[in-house]
């Protein structure tokens, strides 16, 4: 049975001043098996970002629904942990109070929250970091804080809308390989959002590529490297491979997306 | 040599914020001591010094000062209190503002001191009446002023709580007010500059104790002078309230500094 359903859901925002509504999602269909990890790929604007808030239940959809387990998505909850593209630390807590908040509004006993914390402190490599402020951190720090904040709730989903986007690129090669190696120890199902063909790639047992606005799946691409990867494999000739094709597919829909703009 | 917005040097910008008060006690020295205007009129600084030490030493003028900060803080923490939690609601929920943001919005413009008359025919001349004019003059600044704070949340901060699994209740709770503290605080610290002035203007009418009053009962003897150190003993008590404010913030909230 899969994890995660997305049935025909769509998105159509009303339009602005009486003008004409915008649609910036087709009817989508797409099913998640468990422990996968499915990165979403497409230009800027393509409603990719707007399909994920859907599944974590921070925008409704105008058609469809999405069902987690079998049951439908209403509302956002801590079952689908989300790592959002901006800094989302809370500047009053600190990165060990952070990691904690979701437990705590979940009423876990303290010496238990304390052992997870210091656990998932522990697997994004935060140690001697407990008791900094998020604005005493780099930006890199901050999203692994945050990854191990949306962990700590142990999610059915853990949903990244391009987590590593604000990152420079080293940085973000470090995180794709940190997120990667917690995967592949931990086993968790994952939507990662990315507008980096390298990034879906790297990360993905499948890769759905999506069209310029209104955006809607047009491939489906399954990844069979090998794992546990390293970042060499990026040079490997299956790697390249997949990136043409991939690369291809984007390049259509950027191009589509610029002639609407210019029009 | 002036480039625009380039930082100037810490000791440098202490030197230029005391020469200018030098500069002004001095044209100030000059033009009284110098004979340049009417000594009824504007006592010169030494004299205002000694006028000063007088009402110190046999006026008891230490008693009207601590009169009037217990009216300028009683009158503001009865507002803030009032105020910082129908603020907070206003902000975290739409319908409470739609339904108090008119009025308030309105109220705001009621001049405190226009309410003076009105308030002596309610509660009289005592204290009340005093703290009651602080009280109208803060309430809605302070209401206002935080509803829109408040209002303007950050809303990613407010998902990821949702996605973290926080209710409704718990977004407010654990979100919306420590997102907002400092504000909230640095909001009070404003409002309370504001409370100086209505103070006085209400120790200006019925009232027989204060700074105002010895201000408005020096008027009527020419004593400039006493005027003089009534004005400058009110802006030196607002500096310390606002340094020790400052510093109370800086100790609640690190990490809006870090």
């Amino acid at each position: 049975m899969s994890k995660l359903v997305i049935e025909g859901v769509s998105r159509t925002f009303a339009g602005v001043r009486g003008g004409q509504r915008v649609q910036a999602l087709q009817p989508v269909d797409l099913a998640v098996a468990a422990n996968d990890f499915i990165t979403i790929l497409g230009p800027s604007g393509c409603g990719k970002s707007t399909l994920l808030r859907i599944v974590a239940g921070l925008e409704a959809p105008s058609t469809g629904r999405v069902l987690l387990d079998g049951k439908a998505v209403t509302r956002p909850g801590p079952d689908r942990g989300m790592v959002f593209q901006s800094y989302t630390l809370f500047p009053w807590l600190t990165v060990a109070e952070n990691i904690g908040f979701g437990l705590r509004e979940r009423r876990v006993p303290e010496r238990e929250r304390n052992e997870i914390v210091a656990s998932y402190v522990d697997l994004v490599g935060l140690k001697g970091f407990e008791n900094h402020w998020p604005k005493q951190l780099s930006g890199g720090m901050q999203q692994r804080t945050a990854i191990a904040r949306a962990l700590a709730n142990d999610p059915a989903i853990l949903l990244l809308d391009e987590p590593f986007g604000a990152l420079d690129n080293q940085t973000r090669g470090l995180m794709q390989e940190l997120l990667l190696g917690i995967w592949e120890r931990r086993k968790k199902t994952v939507l990662f959002v990315t507008h980096d063909i390298e990034e879906a790639i790297f990360m993905a047992s499948r890769v759905i590529v999506m069209s310029a606005r209104p955006g809607r799946i047009k491939s489906d691409v399954p990844v069979d490297l090998p794992h546990p990867r390293h970042y060499t494999l990026k040079t490997s000739p299956e790697f390249s491979r997949l990136k043409a094709q991939l690369t291809e597919d984007i390049r259509i829909e950027a191009m589509r997306t610029a002639q609407t703009q210019s029009a | 040599m002036l480039r625009p917005l380039h930082p100037v040097p810490p000791g440098t910008r202490t030197v230029l914020g005391i020469a200018f008060f030098a500069l002004f006690v001095a044209f100030w020295a000059w033009i009284t001591l110098g004979g340049h205007v009417n000594r009824i009129f504007l006592a010169d600084p030494l004299s205002m010094l000694k006028d000063g030490w007088r009402l110190l030493v046999e006026d008891r003028f230490w008693l009207d000062i601590l009169i009037t900060i217990w009216r300028v803080f009683g009158g503001f923490v009865l507002a803030s209190i009032v105020a910082v939690p129908i603020g907070i609601a206003m902000g975290a929920w739409k319908p409470v503002e739609a339904f108090l943001e008119p009025f308030v919005s309105f109220a705001r413009y009621l001049p405190a001191s226009a309410f003076i008359p009105l308030l002596i025919l309610w509660a009289g001349i005592g204290e009340l009446e005093k703290l009651l004019v602080i009280f109208v003059g803060s309430v809605f600044q302070i209401i206002l002023i935080i509803a829109v704070k408040v209002g303007s949340t950050r809303r990613d901060l407010v998902e990821a709580a949702y996605t973290l699994g926080a209710t409704d209740n718990g977004i407010v709770k654990r979100v919306i007010m420590p997102a907002n503290a400092p504000e909230i605080a640095e909001t009070l610290r404003l409002v309370l500059g504001w409370a100086w002035t209505y103070v006085i203007v209400a120790e200006l009418i019925g009232s027989s104790s204060g700074i105002g009053y010895m201000i408005i009962n020096s008027q009527s003897r020419l004593a400039t002078g006493q005027i003089i150190f009534g004005i400058i003993v009110i802006g030196l008590i607002g500096l310390l309230s606002d340094f020790a404010f400052k510093a109370l913030n800086r100790w609640l909230y690190p990490w809006s500094l870090a």
